[in-house]
Order: structure tokens, then C-alpha cells, then sequence
């Protein structure tokens, strides 16, 4: 049986130095968000540790989660979206990456292919409302409608709803190959990551 | 185990594979001596000790002189053939062909049980697979959890036969084959009844342990743990080939 | 039996019926059938038993089973049901009449058909009626001495009789297919007692690569050739296959050719079975051919009772046996392999070539495997000599060809026109163009595995290699004409639909290729699609052409990469802003 082996970083151990250390200049801006995933993806790239130390002299995070911008920059180099597109908030916010960003980048399965969000698309859409807010429910079972946003009839990996550049698979993909994928980037190579990850990594 | 002594009148065949010069019987098929001189070449379908199914189109090959593609494992060697196993061109339709399979049906690794011990999703690293061009057909299968000690799940299956002819040749049960056709194909137990309740499953898990993917799996296992051995198989095969 | 044993057989069967002037054909092959034959046939026998009888001295023609006399009655009285036989010969005005139900006569859009001619005459020099319902029975008897019915008349000057060469189609409509005796009559069975008494299986192999028939099933390989092959390999069994398994969308060769005149077919099986040294045969007929399936049972039934099939046939020491076996439904079980398998009772699968059935075929003896037509051109071809079959067609293309036209055409029905016939003339002057004013757009040839051929170039002759230079292929002989108002996007798609319905599933290209192929077609037709989806859809053709496990999955992109040839601005007018 063939083991599989993920994940033996083949990114450069060092991040290239660049001139004028705290020199924002030639940073590459970056906007992350999370669609309809489960913010695991962001956590891997949390797991990249003291190496954020290092990206961060290369990468300025702009629009994420995890910083505290509350609109996404009219012009981005790098967006990286994790989540499937699921619902029109997410579809929204797909368009709004595509239109603003150099560089999409697709993280993770849900992004990539569907993954565990995609699990309820045999089933029709009034069904799976149903078994979520009416069946399992005991008291006062109704489909939430105010507040929240309407539920596509499919959710779509995010490259049939935008073009995108970069495929970063891996539920989630693991550190590594997020640290692989920047470091090309910012070196200004395109990335292969199926050398580092794969679906369901 | 040795390998079988060659029969006296087969002869023995020079040629080149990716430009590398090759001695084979000439009853041997590429994909054999691929995998003897470790060229790397994937295939689904071909399993060292089975029949010959040539239908995942993984392994197909080009012959210099030859003006369409060959099935390595479907192919016997000849005097003088130059082979070539991975041109641009082959990579490009091994690829594609993957990503027509991750399409079918619904492969999701995530929360496979045979997540990282699976033939088809370590096909899609080798095969440069980081996305699925095609649309998800999102089509929806059965499973059956019927037999006490296995698990067949429709949904990842990608209809390679093995189970088919494992059972058959090895275990010579049959209590696999096919029905349906296109992509309604599905293996079956006995005439399409629950595996649980197959009067000629032996209950062997031959072929739980040669399905290339989660489709056949034991019971009672999560996400990741089910991991396959197949070395018995070539083993058995030989056995009984010697009988 | 000799020769001269089977001309004395022939001369008898032909003057069985001296009183006999004239016979009423009616069409019974399916398509006329299906528009109303079997009515029209009954009237006519109503119609003629209520003629007065004939005068004193002259023969009293009184109520007799016409559609054999094999001595086989029994049987026969079985098929009246299906309306060949039936009461007879009546004197109408001077002349003898009988009734007599035929084979496809071609012209199937005029069905009901039926042909007033003197007794063994050819279908061009007999009346033709189109149209024919029930009360026009009498009209058409009285017309045997007298003038044509005018308002039902049908003439065999135009343009789609004259314009055809019938060879293969030569008995179709002018013998009665059930009748052993009509087929021996017309010289039936004289080649395969010629082969067996005074050729050598090589000398027959000569005659045939001579001819330069090449396989009409659609691949075109030399028939010469593959006979060769098969009667090269060792061993000690042999098979010989007729493919019968005709699924073509809008073709009907084979089932006309095995309505009209199965004992040709057979008679072909038996002569290659001498060629190549096989005691067995296999035809494999679709379940959907009842018809086609009853006759040729007959046939063989009678066949055999005759001597010309089962042990030491012709008193040689050559025997041969042939046995039917039906299809479930499956397109793919025309594929060789499949079809092999299929008989050998497995399920109908494909699978890799080489070995090929000449090697190694059913239960892994060498198999001859032809097509109906093919069997059917081969007792002219012993008959008259390979040379004379090779001075009709072009170079390369030898003979003549059935084609079934369908589609939106003037003249839907069978043909049988020269290899070379340019296709303008098989169009507009054999098929009379296209109704009600409109223009020609394109014609779909090889079915789902071919493509179309736009109005730019209906010059082109019709054979193997002119169709190759356009992308599309000869396939089995199937033509459908489309006009200006055809959606080419949707032929493509239909295509691909039957393409993907028709997958065995076995390998992955042509299962989970043509479900996508279909899929972006739909998409291309629904207005969805962008520019990257045609440029995904000719991808993944290349894709499950080049890597398709059978012929099914590799020529299923055809009509696609076809239609994208000649008509791709349809396709890119569809698709929306990118």
C-alpha cells in the first residue's frame, strides 16, 4: 500500500533576505477571508508560528479575520479564500476578491472542491432546511430567513463562480504548504502544491 | 517466492522505455516490466495477480510508430519497441482522466476512511491534480453496511473491478460483478441483494483490501484508518497459477 | 449436388407456376408493415378471390398457399400470420395474378408499396404503387391488364431507382424472403455450391481480396484481408460472426437487407465458413429486429432442410451450422469484443485489442467477424468474379453501398448506389432534396461515431477515404439530412447523449468523459456556457478520443469535433459575455 507522504517541506528553509529589512515598500498586501468553511485553513496558516515572524517582513495582511480591517482594500496582491460558495454572502464576497485581487488563491478542500460543505448537494435544497431547522426540532421549528444569508440550491468549489490562480487543497492544507506556497509567491514563482499537499491532506 | 522460471519457448526481447534499455520475456506487458525497473506509470484498474481489465486508461503508453495510445498493462512487450510513459501529452490526459474520476462520484477525501491510504487521491498528488476543471456531477449512491464485518459505499466507488476479479480468480466466490451501465454502473453482491445477506460471500475481505479507495472498507473504521494490504495477493496468485 | 443439379432446381422452381403471369408485390419489410402493408396485402388476397373465376377450359386458380411450396407447411402456415402467405392466383382479365409479399423495395416514405410485375421481373421494370390503402385493392388488380392506376402510380424512371445500382439489394423486394425456392430461383445458393465443388477455400480468398470488398460495418478494413488472417491461424475451431447488432440512430440497412433477403446473408456466412475453415457460425441480431429475427429463423430452418447449411452440405465434406443470438439493447455490442463476449453469455463489455478476433476471439478461437452487408455482397462476388465487383466504385472503394436516408429529406427509405456517387446526386437527385422549400444545412453520416458534411462540399464522392478528409466516416451506411432550420449544437448534443446513454461504463473516458461532454454541450445550448467551456469541451474530446478504451468512446467527440469544423460560429453565438 503506498503511504503517503505529505507535507516534507520541499519550501525554502529561509525566506530570501530583502533590502531594507522594515521597508514596507515591496511587501505584498494580502486580504484572507473564510467562506463557508470552518476557519481550519486560517488555523493552519496560524500554525505557521515563528515563520509569520519572518512572512510578515514580506506580506502585509490587510483584510482578514484575523486582523481588525473591516472592508476589504480597493486593491489587493494576493487574496487567499478559504470556504466553499454556499450562500450569497459568499458568492459576494467570491466577486469581490476576484474583482480586487492580482493573485486569488483557493485554500483548502472546501475552497477547492466542495469538500464537507458540498456533502448536501444530492439533496435538494428545501430538504436539507427541512432536516436542519424542522425535523431534528422540537421547539418552535422554523427556517431562519431574517439576518442571515439565502443558501445557494449548490454549494460550488470557488473556481466555478471565479477565475482563480492558485489551488491550495488539504482539509486543511497542512502549515508547510502554506508557508510553500507564499514563499514561491513572494519569490514570484508560480506554486505547485500538489508537491506538498493533496485533498484531504 | 521466485518468480516462475521461463518456459522454454518463450524467447526474451530487448527494448527501451523512456529511452532506458530493457530486457523482458516477450510474454511479459510493460506495465510488468515497468514496475520490475521501478519506471513509475499509474494505473487503477491493473493489480499484479488479477486478470487483465484495461479500463482505467491510467497506464496508456506510446509506441514510436504507432500512431494511437496502448494500455501498458494490455500490451506485450516486442523485440526493438521504445516506449515512452510520460510525455506531455500522457500527462495531460492522465490528469484529466483523474479529474473525471474525482468528478463521478463523491470522492471527499476529508472524511474518507481510507483518507491518506488511497490509491485514487495519492494518483491525484502524483498526477499534478490540485483541482477539478470539470463540474461535480454530485450524483448520489447507496451504501450497504449489511455485512457484519464490511462496508461498500457507492459513492467512492470508481468501478475498477478489482473486488470483481479477486473474488472470482482468487477467492473464486463471485460473489461480485456488475450491473447497470454508464455511470450507473455498480458492483453488486450476489443479484444485487444486500452484501449482508450474499449466500457466497466467504467473508474473506479480499476484496475490501485490493478497492483501490473507500468503496470497500471495514466496519468500525474512522476517518484515515483503514489501511489496505494487498502483498498476499500476488503471492496467492502465484500459488495458484503453480497448481 | 452440383451445379447443374441446382440450375435443374432453379428452372423448376421458376416454372413451378406456368399459369402464373404476373404477380402483385406487396412490400412486408418492418417500415411498410408499420404504415399498414399487412391491410393492403389482405385486401389484395379479398380482392383477387372475388374476381369470377376463369373461363371454362382455362385453369381453375383456386385458393393455394403461394408463399411456399417447400413442402414445408408447417411452418408456413405460421408465417400467414404475419401476412407472406396466403390464398393465391386468380385469372384477372386474361392474365395470372398472384400475390406475393416482398422484401423493402427502398422508397419506405411512400409505404405502403406495392409492385405490379410479370413474374421474376426486376423492381425497375415493374409498376410500383405508392401509398397503397386496403380499398385500393381491386383498382390495382384490374391494372395488371390494364393501365397504371394513375392517382397511385409511382415510376421507376425517377431519379431513386433509376439513379441506383442494386447488387446487394439485388432480390430486396422482388423475392418473397420466406420462400427457399424464390431465392433459389433467382440463383440462389449456385455460388456457395460453386465454392464448395469447384474452388479451393484459397481460390475463394483470391476471388475476394481480388473484388476489394472492404467490411461495411463502418471501419472499412479489407474483407479479403481479415478472411486471409482468420484462415491462417492455427487451430483446429473456427467462428464466423454475422454482425447484425445494427444501432445507428437512423440507420436500417442491415434489418432491410436481413427482411429482404436473409438466405443471401447466410449464403455469405457459408462460403466464408468454407474459406477459413469454420463449422460454426453466429448471427447476432438485435432484439429489436422481430422481424428480421423470424425470418432469418426461418431461413436457417429451411436452409438446413435443403442441405445447404448443417453436415456435408452439397455432399462435400464441408459442414456448417448457424445459430441466432439476440441482443439485450446494448449499442455497444456492435463493438466486436463486446459482441463476443456478449455471445459467449457474458456481459457486454469490450476489451483491449490486440489480441483481435481473428487470433483470438469467441471462447479464444479465431473469429471472422463481418456485417450484414458484407456477407451479403459475397455470393455475387463468387458469382461473377472478384474482378467484376472491382470495376464498380473508385479506386479504393470497391462496389456499392447501402445507405438508409433519413432525416428531413423528400425521399426517406434504402438505397444502394456505387462507392464514388457524389453526395449531391444521393441528396437532391435520389432523395429529392429537401421538403417544403427549405435548404440543405448538413448531412450526419457514420451516426453517432461520424460527422456531418456541410452544403460546401456535396460534391465530394462518396467512399471510405473521401468521408476520412472530412472528419466524419462511411460507418454502417446510415445518412440523416438535416435543413437550415437544424440547431447543430443540439445534433451535437444528441449525439453525445446517446453516446453517454450507450456506455458500457467500463472505462473511465468514455463513462465519466461523455457524461461531461454532454453536460457542456446542454450548458453550450441552454446559452450558460463561456468561452472556457468550449475550449474544456474540445479538451476533454481530444481526451476520450485519444484514451477510450473501444471504438463507442473514440468516436463519440466526432459529431462534437465535426460540427465544431463546419459550424463553429453556431457554437460560439451561443455562448455568453466571458
Amino acid at each position: 500500500m503506498n503511504r503517503l507522504s505529505v507535507a516534507t517541506v520541499v519550501a525554502p528553509a529561509s525566506l530570501p533576505p530583502m533590502a531594507g529589512e522594515t521597508g514596507s515598500m515591496n511587501k505584498l498586501s494580502v486580504a484572507t477571508a473564510w467562506l463557508d468553511g470552518c476557519s481550519g485553513c486560517h488555523m493552519s496558516f496560524l500554525d505557521l508560528d515563528e515563520r509569520l515572524v519572518d512572512l510578515v517582513r514580506y506580506l502585509d495582511i490587510l483584510y482578514s479575520p484575523l486582523v481588525d480591517a473591516k472592508h476589504l482594500p480597493e486593491r489587493v496582491d494576493v487574496g487567499i479564500l478559504e470556504g466553499s460558495v454556499s450562500n450569497a454572502d459568499d458568492l459576494r464576497q467570491a466577486q469581490a476578491f476576484r474583482d480586487r485581487c492580482r493573485i486569488l488563491i483557493s485554500l483548502g478542500d472546501c475552497a477547492v472542491n466542495g469538500n464537507v460543505p458540498s456533502m448536501r448537494n444530492p439533496y435538494p435544497l428545501a430538504a436539507v432546511l427541512d432536516r436542519a431547522y424542522r425535523e431534528n426540532v422540537t421547539l418552535q421549528p422554523q427556517v431562519p430567513r431574517v439576518g442571515v444569508p439565502a443558501l445557494l440550491p449548490r454549494v460550488r468549489p470557488l473556481h466555478e463562480v471565479v477565475a482563480v490562480d492558485v489551488f491550495v487543497p488539504g482539509c486543511p492544507p497542512p502549515a508547510d504548504a502554506i508557508f510553500y506556497v507564499l514563499s514561491e509567491l513572494i519569490a514570484g514563482r508560480t506554486p505547485d502544491s500538489t508537491q506538498v499537499t493533496r485533498f484531504g491532506a | 517466492m521466485p518468480p516462475p522460471p521461463t518456459p522454454a519457448n518463450v524467447r526474451v526481447v530487448t527494448l527501451t522505455i523512456d529511452g532506458q534499455d530493457l530486457s523482458a520475456r516477450a510474454d511479459e506487458t510493460i506495465i510488468e516490466v515497468c514496475r520490475e525497473n521501478q519506471i513509475p506509470i499509474p494505473s487503477l484498474c491493473y493489480l499484479d495477480g488479477l486478470s487483465i481489465w484495461g479500463a482505467c486508461r491510467l497506464c496508456l503508453v506510446e509506441i514510436a510508430g504507432q500512431g494511437r495510445l496502448f494500455a501498458a498493462c494490455a500490451t506485450q512487450v516486442a523485440e526493438g519497441m521504445q516506449v515512452l510513459t510520460n510525455t506531455e501529452r500522457l500527462r495531460r490526459y492522465r490528469r484529466t482522466i483523474v479529474e473525471l474520476l474525482f468528478a463521478e462520484r463523491s470522492h471527499i477525501c476529508s472524511v474518507c476512511v481510507s483518507n491518506g491510504h488511497c490509491e485514487l487521491q495519492h494518483l491525484a498528488q502524483t498526477c499534478g491534480v490540485d483541482h477539478v476543471r470539470v463540474p461535480y456531477r454530485q450524483a448520489r449512491y447507496q451504501m450497504d453496511s449489511s455485512h457484519e464485518l464490511f462496508r461498500l459505499d457507492h459513492n467512492r466507488c470508481i468501478l475498477c473491478t478489482r473486488c470483481v476479479r479477486v473474488c472470482d480468480e482468487i477467492e473464486g466466490a463471485h460473489t461480485w460483478d456488475l450491473m447497470g451501465r454508464g455511470s450507473d454502473c455498480l458492483v453488486i453482491t450476489d443479484l444485487a441483494q444486500p452484501w449482508g445477506d450474499s449466500e457466497t460471500c466467504t467473508g474473506c475481505g479480499k476484496c475490501v483490501q485490493v478497492c483501490p479507495t473507500g468503496a470497500l472498507v471495514k466496519q468500525g473504521t474512522s476517518a484515515g484508518e483503514m489501511v489496505k494490504d494487498q502483498h498476499f495477493l500476488p503471492i496467492l496468485a502465484r500459488r495458484r497459477q503453480a497448481r | 449436388m452440383n451445379l447443374d443439379d441446382l440450375a435443374d432446381k432453379a428452372e423448376e422452381y421458376r416454372n413451378q407456376d406456368p399459369d402464373i403471369t404476373h404477380e402483385a408485390r406487396v412490400c412486408m419489410a418492418a417500415s411498410c408493415q408499420s404504415s399498414g402493408a399487412p391491410e393492403v396485402m389482405a385486401a389484395l388476397h379479398r380482392a383477387l378471390t372475388a374476381i369470377p373465376p376463369p373461363a371454362p377450359g382455362e385453369r381453375q386458380g383456386d385458393v393455394e398457399g403461394d408463399a411456399e411450396r417447400d413442402g414445408d407447411s408447417e411452418g408456413d402456415g405460421t408465417m400467414a400470420g404475419a401476412g407472406l402467405a396466403g390464398p393465391a392466383d386468380r385469372v384477372t382479365r386474361g392474365h395470372r395474378c398472384k400475390v406475393k409479399g416482398v422484401g423493402c423495395m427502398g422508397l419506405c416514405s411512400a409505404g405502403p408499396l406495392v409492385a405490379v410485375a410479370e413474374k421474376g421481373a426486376e423492381l425497375m421494370a415493374s409498376t410500383l404503387y405508392r401509398e397503397v390503402r386496403p380499398e385500393d385493392a381491386p383498382a390495382i388488380l384490374a391494372s395488371v391488364a390494364g393501365p397504371p392506376v394513375a392517382r397511385l402510380h409511382c415510376p421507376t424512371d425517377q431519379p431513386f431507382f433509376a439513379r441506383q445500382q442494386r447488387i446487394v439489394l439485388e432480390n430486396a423486394g422482388v423475392i418473397d424472403p420466406d420462400s427457399f425456392k424464390g431465392y433459389v430461383a433467382v440463383g440462389g445458393y449456385a455460388p456457395l455450391v460453386q465454392a464448395l465443388t469447384e474452388m479451393t477455400p484459397a481460390e475463394v480468398l483470391r476471388e475476394i481480396t481480388l473484388s476489394g470488398l472492404r467490411g461495411r460495418g463502418g471501419g472499412g478494413y479489407p474483407t479479403g484481408l481479415k478472411w486471409s488472417t482468420v484462415a491462417k491461424m492455427p487451430g483446429e475451431r473456427k467462428f464466423v460472426i454475422c454482425n447484425a447488432d445494427e444501432g445507428d440512430p437512423g440507420a436500417f440497412m442491415d434489418r432491410a437487407v436481413l427482411e429482404s433477403d436473409p438466405h443471401r446473408v447466410l449464403e455469405g456466412m457459408a462460403i466464408a465458413a468454407y474459406a477459413i475453415g469454420a463449422a460454426k457460425g453466429y448471427v447476432y441480431v438485435r432484439a429489436e429486429y422481430p422481424l428480421a429475427v423470424e425470418r432469418l429463423t426461418t431461413a436457417i430452418r429451411k436452409a438446413k432442410r435443403a442441405g445447404f447449411l448443417g453436415g456435408k452440405i452439397a455432399e462435400t465434406p464441408f459442414s456448417f451450422e448457424v445459430e441466432i443470438r439476440l441482443g439485450a439493447g446494448a449499442f455497444v455490442c456492435g463493438e466486436e469484443t463486446a459482441l463476443m463476449a456478449s455471445i459467449e453469455g457474458n456481459r457486454g463489455q469490450p476489451r483491449p485489442r490486440p489480441p483481435y478476433p481473428a487470433e483470438s476471439g469467441l471462447w479464444g478461437c479465431p473469429t471472422l467477424i463481418n456485417n450484414v452487408e458484407t456477407f451479403a455482397n459475397i455470393a455475387p462476388i463468387v458469382r461473377h468474379g472478384g474482378a467484376w465487383f472491382a470495376g464498380i466504385g473508385t479506386e479504393k472503394s470497391k462496389g456499392t453501398k447501402v445507405f438508409a436516408l433519413a432525416g428531413t429529406i423528400e425521399n426517406t427509405g434504402l438505397i444502394e448506389v456505387p462507392m464514388g456517387t457524389r453526395l449531391r446526386d444521393i441528396i437532391t437527385a435520389i432523395g429529392g432534396g429537401i421538403p417544403g422549400g427549405r435548404a440543405f444545412k448538413a448531412v450526419q453520416t457514420g451516426g453517432p461515431s461520424g460527422g456531418c458534411i456541410p452544403a460546401e462540399h456535396l460534391d465530394i464522392p462518396v467512399d471510405y477515404d473521401g468521408l476520412k478528409t472530412l472528419g466524419t466516416i462511411m460507418g454502417s451506411g446510415g445518412m440523416i439530412v438535416m435543413d437550415e432550420t437544424a440547431d447543430m449544437v443540439d445534433v451535437a448534443r444528441y449525439f453525445m447523449e446517446f453516446c453517454m446513454s450507450e456506455s458500457c461504463g467500463k472505462c473511465v473516458p468514455c463513462r465519466a468523459g461523455t457524461q461531461q461532454l454532454h453536460a457542456l454541450l446542454d450548458k453550450i445550448a441552454k446559452g450558460e456556457a463561456r468561452h472556457q467551456d468550449l475550449a474544456l469541451l474540445e479538451e476533454l474530446c481530444e481526451v476520450v478520443q485519444a484514451t477510450s478504451l473501444c471504438g463507442l468512446g473514440q468516436t463519440a467527440p466526432n459529431p462534437v469535433l465535426s460540427t465544431l469544423r463546419f459550424f463553429r460560429d453556431e457554437y460560439e453565438a451561443k455562448l455568453c459575455a466571458p
